[in-house]
């Protein structure tokens, strides 16, 4: 599987994305500036955590007009699988890409600590690979992660399967517990907690190797 | 413009300088300074910049060990940490600032320790801080924890480095001058170590990254007197972090780095412009020539003294290659960071400023650093205190509630609070926090097996009652803490936190600490690498605790072969490495429990003495076991005793614990003593026996204390407490004090 990981000015999780998918997939992501204006020719893109341009205005809008972006939605429309964790995430419901936004944690302060979440959709692209597992704990660290939406967009999402992860023990204030969602194509994954800071017995954890995992096997 | 202001013995004191000071000024000119070059040897000879108060005692320090490449004297220590690797670290002080503007102060204190450290080459891996705020009832308390901590965690959160560990109190003695000490590690290749010495004549001289606004003009000044009740009045002095910047930054000089553009740089710290430029010429023995109008400037029409003392964030200095400023200009123009040739070296040994056409400074380098004032200020010791002998302190009246009340108290509670607000997992290579529960925190180095083990101590209390112990037992706690995880330790960073020098008493508990510390890192072979001294933390005369916080490194050289507290299993022992006398003087239980320190009745005891011979039998024996697998858990033996230790390995593992009475020791003295140098071992039954009988034939006392079993922490006579209690009474106090402005 070849894959790719943007880079805007202030990501901070981009090499822990680089890390987790070599790991997986057993070759080196493509790392891709934000001023790119095409991406290269690869099967999966994960937009890393951060604090893209300091989160200046809000999180994740001004990466969300970068060049790259505007290509990532294209290819999204053609069905690249692309991935999300913490401010990608809010890089892509600011893009449009995903509905809704994440609004400032309920406590107004950032939160860091491992959390549990349950699998709510286990035949999703992102997901099969869980074998049936369906607690997992990723580590959360934002500001800005608490999901909204209109009630429509919010019934939409349910009654099709969308909402992926949710929060066991709800830590930032999100709507239905929500920690991840995917498109309704099911293509591109968004969510506030870190697969890629679970992958390693020295993190605490390895249940996020089974999202890459999953990835990989949808591939083939 | 400047040319136009008169000197007169109003502005020279104005400028903090004394008359003696200004005469020197007078004799080394040969003429009147002009207002730039006055407030240029202000903030060099400042106590801030010239440490002119401790300078000479600084210099007795052990600086050389095996693996110190570069000790004090460079932005921060380097350490060798084999494989052509290097440990960068070095911790710092950002006390006054805080405290006008707790937010911003923390923010930048955080920012300007990492700049130190990738100014030098190294990628920043871990932050750690050491904070001391007033008691909880103090009014200003809550807003300042909280502005300081969202101020910490803003910074370093949006850099992407991980916040791995630190320490905070609370106490009285800080109502008036909080302290925020921050510290950095960082890592680098040795063959790509950064120093800030500018060689040679006609390199230019390249400024990079923010822009100069008129922020924090003079703030090494202001950190160089005390306050008084107009010091909110100071706020205008304090600077603006900016993490997104510093992001960039880091980046950026990465990239230079690993081009061979670079012959020196240093950030724009403290006194900015000023001092950079100062210290690289003087280190190379160069002069340097700046074009003003060069500089990028945030505000118009900005003067040369604006500029050249200007505390903007987020800037550095670098002297280059001829030839490779097309490099600088690339790099830093991807990261749309502002850069600028603003200068040359020259042969002069002058520095030479221009603005507008006109030169405005021409003084000589050299006298700024070599004429610096290196005061002896008077210093007297601090009285001994009285032994308080075990029989002699007040044994619990109810065990239960004792017990519940030390896990209660402010400087014992969970911190929960505060480190869940700082991203510790961020490079993903944080194997344990010590915000968590361990004893040092540790860092794997990327792409490797191996791991720093990091740790900040202090215990101001028994510094305050006995400087030169109190001195000893912070180097020689960070040593214990390092070596509980396995680790071996390397050489200190220290933040030596004290009131007003001119007063001799403050300058006593200086001059104790300060040796106190030396004997330690002599005896256990550990030298001090870098540092920093924030002096006048004193409001209306009224002093801080002394407080020298240290930041100790360690190496584990093969992860898989280190320790933490929570592997105890259940059937475990506990077998307690050191000598157990009881010592409850100065003890968290004479204070919290007896009352010692109670305004009207204060009864301060001596400290525990700590024996360095034993300190280093000791960690070198709990080393060896944790490398030889022999423990299941490790726990050095500090506040609170052999009870806290037990209670909070109980925390980790889940295990409850049943401890065992002393035959000779008052149950109080032994469960509460802080007699130092002690370790806790969980054990697997099967070697109990060698790993007690190894240590006696060492020499070493080692003791079986109790057992891992149930989910009670017992002890027979004494307190009898359900850990889930115990849990939620530890991590409930900080969240309901806090809550008033959640």
């Amino acid at each position: 599987m070849r894959t790719a990981v943007i880079v805007f000015p202030a990501s901070n999780c981009d090499r822990d994305a680089r890390d987790a998918l070599a790991k997986v997939t057993g070759r080196e992501p493509i790392m891709v500036w934000h001023r790119e204006t095409e991406l290269p020719d690869v099967d999966f893109v994960v937009i890393p955590g951060g604090f893209s341009y300091g989160d200046y205005l809000r999180s994740g809008a001004i990466a969300a007009r970068s060049e790259i972006m505007a290509d990532v939605k294209t290819k999204v429309e053609k069905g690249l699988p692309v991935a999300g964790f913490c401010n990608g995430f809010q890089v892509l419901t600011e893009a449009g890409i995903l509905p809704g936004a994440l609004m400032r944690n309920r406590s107004l302060k950032y939160i860091c600590k491992p959390q549990p979440l349950t699998i709510t959709n286990t035949k999703t692209r992102f997901t099969s690979g869980f074998n049936g597992q369906k607690e997992v704990v990723f580590p959360i660290a934002h500001h800005d992660g608490n999901y909204f939406a209109d009630k429509k967009t919010i019934d939409r999402l349910e009654k099709n399967g969308q909402v992926v992860f949710r929060y066991n023990g709800n830590p930032n204030g999100s709507i239905n517990d929500i920690a991840g969602i995917t498109n309704e194509a099911g293509n591109v994954l968004g969510m506030m907690p870190h697969p890629e800071r679970a992958v390693d017995p020295l993190h605490g954890g390895t249940d996020g190797l089974a999202l890459f995992k999953s990835v990989l096997g949808a591939l083939q | 413009m400047s040319k136009s202001i008169k000197i007169t013995p109003e502005i020279v004191a104005e400028h903090g300088l004394s008359t003696g000071e200004y005469q020197i000024i007078l004799d080394r000119l040969g003429r009147e300074p002009n207002i730039n070059e006055l407030g240029i040897f202000s903030v060099m000879w400042s106590e801030h910049c010239s440490y002119k108060s401790s300078r000479r005692h600084l210099g007795k320090f052990l600086t050389k060990g095996k693996r110190v490449i570069q000790g004090p004297g460079e932005n921060a220590g380097v350490v060798d940490i084999d494989d052509n690797q290097a440990i960068i670290f070095k911790m710092e002080s950002h006390n006054h600032p805080s405290y006008i503007e707790p937010y911003q102060g923390a923010a930048t204190g955080v920012g300007g320790i990492m700049r130190d450290v990738f100014t030098m080459g190294a990628r920043p891996i871990a932050l750690m801080n050491a904070l001391r705020f007033g008691e909880p009832d103090h009014p200003k308390t809550r807003s300042l924890v909280s502005g300081v901590v969202a101020g910490i965690g803003g910074y370093g959160n949006c850099v992407g480095v991980p916040t791995v560990g630190g320490e905070t109190n609370f106490h009285k003695g800080y109502n008036g001058n909080i302290l925020v000490n921050a510290m950095c590690v960082g890592l680098a290749d040795q063959d790509k170590v950064f120093y800030s010495a500018a060689k040679g004549s006609g390199n230019p001289v390249f400024y990079v990254g923010s822009k100069t606004g008129r922020d924090g003009i003079h703030g090494a000044t202001m950190a160089s007197a005390e306050f008084d009740d107009d010091s909110d009045e100071k706020r205008p002095t304090v600077q603006v972090g900016d993490p997104f910047t510093e992001k960039l930054l880091i980046e950026a000089c990465m990239e230079l780095m690993a081009t061979d553009a670079i012959i020196a740089i240093q950030d724009m710290g403290a006194a900015g412009l000023t001092s950079s430029s100062v210290e690289m010429a003087d280190k190379g023995g160069v002069g340097i020539k700046i074009n003003l109008d060069n500089v990028p400037q945030r505000e118009t029409d900005m003067t040369p003294y604006e500029m050249m003392l200007s505390e903007s964030q987020e800037r550095m200095l670098m002297v280059l290659q001829p030839g490779k400023e097309h490099l600088a200009f690339d790099i830093f123009n991807k990261w749309e960071l502002d850069v600028a040739q603003i200068g040359v070296t020259t042969d002069t040994g002058h520095l030479v400023l221009t603005h507008k056409g006109k030169t405005v400074c021409d003084i000589p380098i050299a006298p700024l650093g070599d004429d610096a004032p290196n005061l002896n200020r008077p210093h007297s010791a601090t009285p001994q205190r009285e032994y308080l002998a075990p029989g002699d302190a007040r044994a619990p009246e109810n065990w239960n509630q004792t017990m519940l009340q030390i896990m209660a108290c402010p400087d014992v509670a969970s911190k929960r609070w505060i480190w869940e607000q700082y991203d510790r997992h961020v490079m993903g290579d944080t194997v344990d926090s010590s915000q968590s529960g361990g004893d040092a925190a540790i860092v794997r180095i990327h792409g490797t097996n191996k791991a720093v083990a990091i740790t900040t101590d202090c215990t101001p209390r028994y510094c305050y009652a006995d400087p030169y112990e109190g001195g000893k037992q912070a180097v020689a706690e960070t040593y214990r803490n390092l070596c509980a995880v396995g680790a071996e330790p390397i050489a200190i960073t220290d933040c030596l936190n004290f009131g007003n020098p001119e007063r001799p008493e403050i300058m006593g508990q200086f001059v104790g600490c300060v040796e106190g510390m030396n004997e330690a890192c002599r005896a256990l072979d550990y030298p001090v690498v870098s540092g920093n001294v924030s002096l006048y933390n004193e409001t209306n005369g009224v002093a801080i605790p002394p407080t020298p916080a240290i930041g100790g490194v360690g190496l584990i050289d093969n992860l898989g072969k280190h320790a933490t507290l929570s592997g105890a299993k259940d059937g475990d022992t506990l077998v307690l490495i050191g000598k157990t006398d009881g010592w409850l003087g100065c003890s968290l239980y004479a204070r919290e429990v007896l009352g010692h320190e109670n305004d009207g009745v204060e009864q301060i005891c001596a400290p525990p003495p700590v024996d360095l011979t034993a300190e280093k039998a000791h960690g070198d024996y709990v080393r060896r076991l944790i490398r030889d697998r022999r423990v299941t858990a490790v726990h050095d033996c500090s506040d609170g005793g052999i009870a806290l230790a037990a209670i909070e390995m109980a925390f980790s593992s889940g295990q409850g614990v049943t401890l065992k009475n002393h035959p000779d020791l008052p149950l109080h003295a032994w469960m509460f003593g802080e007699d130092q140098g002690r370790y806790i071992l969980a054990v697997d039954e099967n070697s109990v026996n060698p790993v007690i009988s190894t240590a006696n034939s060492k020499g070493l006392e080692a003791r079986i204390i109790g057992k891992v079993s149930g989910e009670q922490v017992q002890v027979e006579g004494g307190f009898n407490i359900s850990l889930e209690k115990l849990r939620e009474t530890y991590e409930g106090w900080m969240p309901e004090f806090m809550a008033e402005i959640d």
